[in-house]
């Protein structure tokens, strides 16, 4: 009987050991995350296994830290919290994952399944909480599911529009028994991702693409999640067609190419909002014609026949009407673009782009993106600078406002997933966790997250893991002593009353780095720009620095919000 | 975008009969602001799939939407819009009616006008049970409200598909 029972104990694994091996099935070696009760047995075991984990300060870091690790590494990041405040703490980053599609898993530790429903000490409702909010999510009751929630999970989280997926624990689950089968594959009857374009829609748009005479391609993260940059690249360049992209696409296709117009939208450039104005077809390709993007959406393209192209049908004709919808992943459905065009190249395609360039070189002049550098340091000036040290190989993150916009403004995105910025949700607070986590997954990367003074301090606890973990991000504050976009739009539509957006009661940033064992510097003048950026980046710690910019500056072009995008205030 | 004119749609969906699913569909509608008019739900022959009937008004874009947005939801397995032509729709309403003795037969006849069951009768009131389309139910209440309803239940529209004749 004892012998039986031995074996059985053998054969069996508990839902802690179960979860370790799907992780380490899914190929998982880093996860973020912070212990506490309800997932105290998870972390006994993963403290056994090789997984490395990263101690955030905050949980809302450690979702964030997955989504930099996700988009950095392209694949599933991982996050591990505790129930109750652990989990309400995720919910922001889980937000702004779903908004940015990004593939995360987050597990949640619960109440034992007896004391469910009961207000347990700890206890929230995190599905229903994140019902709105992640692809999918899952409460697991039995340790039996747990194996096959877990993989389903990771399947969602990576497959489709990818986004992210939580699946919440009680801590008897963890710790109960069942047989574990390795390797067991996913079978969802209810989800099949359409991968492959329709044949007929693919034949029209290679119809529209012959007859455009003036052209004009929009990429956005759909591309870069599907991997699509190097297909986008080659539709654009045999065909000369020009880009733009959307704050998500930065990086879809190379930013200092000639054909790259900049990015579209409330601050984008006049080149590109006036090339989707009067262009004759323009090919949305991974986008969802966010309002940012569009402004009034009666006046969008409006000389355009629009193609679409996405994976998730909702995206189409939810905001903007188009002429040939296009389900599909990018990559799958740009490579057939690129199949069926290759015959089709005119051999007098300069000759007829000829007048839709000379269009595009007239805007460029006119409405080339500008600042003048006096004796206030401007922020345009050390982004700049910034792209110039790092000769655009750094991957950048970024706070939400006014920081986030210079960094897509000035610096040129030549590859794919080096901008990681929360896009969708706007999350200030998202930079420097992102930059944690984008740091675990390319340690030999230059991280650089950009922020502003006010945002840095919405997570600025995660200095101490950056340094904790030997993780050289660098920071670069643009420090204007003001919530700087909120007080831009103050000034121009609020006739300057400035409720509420001074920010001059910060921390000195240059302490607050050796307070955390982190090496602080300072610019307070123009010429120190070039030499705080150089000591800085040569740091081999984490290394803060602090700007003191131009208090007032402003973000140009600007779209007022719901206005046509034409129609741009440029400086 | 162009707006079009809002009319009545009957969805029925499949989906996995499983705790929440009921709570992602009406989620999707309240996250958006979509009002749901009715809302049916039970076990088909599958126990592990349920049927959910659902009626809204939408303009044509906005149901396209909603059609989609629901198809995305990882535990709805299929989703149809139902146009009346193709479709048997039903409804069953239990009705109490307070009656006095002057009024009890013209009760009775309004039931057997409208093929209504009843199902509880006492000295002053009727409980009837009535089916039919939403026409039909709407007009047999709009004559028994003059005599004085005084409970109503609903279950809502069910529909399916009529099979090829």
């Amino acid at each position: 009987m004892y012998q039986d029972a031995v074996m059985t104990e053998n054969r069996t694994r508990t839902g802690a050991q179960i979860l370790m091996d799907v992780l380490k099935e899914h190929g998982v070696d880093t996860i973020f995350g912070f212990p506490g009760g309800a997932v105290i047995d998870i972390y006994d075991e993963l403290s056994r296994t090789d997984i490395r984990h990263v101690l955030v300060r905050h949980e809302q870091a450690a979702v964030h830290a997955a989504d930099g690790y996700a988009r950095a590494s392209g694949q599933v990041g991982v996050c591990l919290v505790t129930s109750g405040p652990g989990a309400t703490n995720t919910v922001t980053g889980i937000a702004s994952a779903y908004m940015d599609s990004i593939p995360i898993v987050v597990i949640t530790g619960q109440v034992p399944t007896h004391l469910i429903g009961n207000d347990a000490f700890q206890e929230v409702d995190i599905v229903g909480i994140t019902r709105p909010c992640t692809k999918h999510n899952y409460l697991v009751k039995r340790v039996e599911d747990l194996a096959r929630i877990l993989r389903e999970a990771f399947y969602i989280a990576k497959s489709g529009r990818p986004g992210p997926v939580l699946v919440d624990i009680p801590k008897d689950v963890v710790k109960a028994r069942t047989t574990f089968q390795p390797g067991e594959q996913v079978r969802l009857k209810s989800y099949n991702p359409t991968y492959h374009p329709n044949a007929w829609q693919l034949e029209k748009v290679v119809h529209l693409i012959r007859e455009a005479q003036r052209p004009l391609i929009f990429a956005g993260g759909g591309v870069i999640l599907s991997k699509a940059a190097s297909e986008l690249t080659q539709l654009a360049r045999n065909l000369r067609i020009p880009v733009t992209t959307s704050l998500m696409g930065m990086g879809a296709f190379p930013g200092s190419d000639p054909l790259a117009l900049g990015m579209i939208g409330m601050h984008g450039t006049y080149t590109a909002n006036m090339a989707t104005s009067h262009c004759d077809l323009l090919l949305a390709v991974g986008v969802r014609f966010d309002d940012r993007v569009t402004g009034k959406t009666d006046a969008f393209a409006s000389q355009a026949k629009i193609v679409h192209i996405d994976i998730d049908p909702t995206s189409i004709r939810k905001n903007v009407l188009v002429t040939v919808p296009l389900v599909g992943d990018c990559r799958i459905t740009l490579s057939h673009l690129n199949r069926l065009m290759a015959s089709e190249v005119p051999p007098d395609l300069c000759e007829r782009r000829k007048d839709w360039f000379e269009q595009i070189e007239f805007w460029r002049q006119k409405g080339a993106l500008r600042y003048e550098q006096h004796d206030v340091i401007k922020p345009q000036y050390v982004i700049e600078t910034l792209y110039r040290l790092t000769q655009g190989k750094a991957i950048i993150t970024t706070e939400v406002g006014q920081n986030q916009m210079w960094a897509a403004q000035y610096y040129k995105f030549d590859e794919p997933d080096h901008f990681l910025t929360s896009g969708g949700l706007g999350c200030m607070g998202y930079g420097l966790p992102a930059a944690i986590g984008a740091q675990m997954a390319r340690p030999d990367c230059l991280v650089v997250d950009v922020a502003g003074d006010g945002s840095i301090q919405m997570n600025s606890q995660e200095f101490a893991t950056a340094v904790q973990y030997g993780l050289p991000v660098k920071v670069v504050i643009l420090n204007n002593r003001y919530l700087g976009m909120v007080r831009q739009w103050q000034e121009l539509f609020y006739d300057k009353r400035y409720a509420c957006t001074d920010m001059s009661h910060a921390p000195d940033f240059v302490k607050l780095a050796e307070a955390y064992g982190a090496d602080g510097f300072r610019a307070t003048r123009p010429d120190e720009v070039e030499s705080v950026l150089e000591a800085g980046l040569k740091s081999k710690r984490v290394a803060i620095m602090d700007f003191w910019v131009d208090r007032e500056e402003c973000v140009y072009p600007m779209v007022p919000a719901g206005a046509p995008i034409t129609e741009m205030l440029l400086v | 975008m162009t707006t079009n004119e809002e009319s009545r749609h009957v969805l029925t969906m499949l989906v996995d009969n499983q705790p929440g699913v009921l709570s992602r569909v009406a989620g999707l509608f309240s996250g958006r602001g979509f009002n749901i008019d009715s809302l049916c739900v039970a076990e088909t022959m599958d126990p592990k799939v349920s049927r959910i009937t659902l009626v809204t008004r939408a303009n044509g874009l906005l149901i396209e939407q909603i059609e989609k947005q629901l198809r995305k939801l990882i535990n709805v397995i299929k989703v149809r819009r139902m146009t009346p032509d193709k479709a048997v729709q039903r409804e069953m309403a239990l009705v109490c009616v307070h009656a006095k003795a002057e009024q009890r037969a013209e009760v009775l006849r309004i039931a057997d006008i409208f093929r209504c069951k009843v199902v509880d009768a006492g000295l002053e009131h009727f409980i009837l049970e009535v089916t039919g389309d939403e026409d039909k139910i709407r007009a047999m209440l709009n004559l028994l409200r003059p005599i004085g309803i005084q409970k109503i239940a609903r279950t809502g529209t069910v529909a399916l598909f009529r099979e090829p004749k």
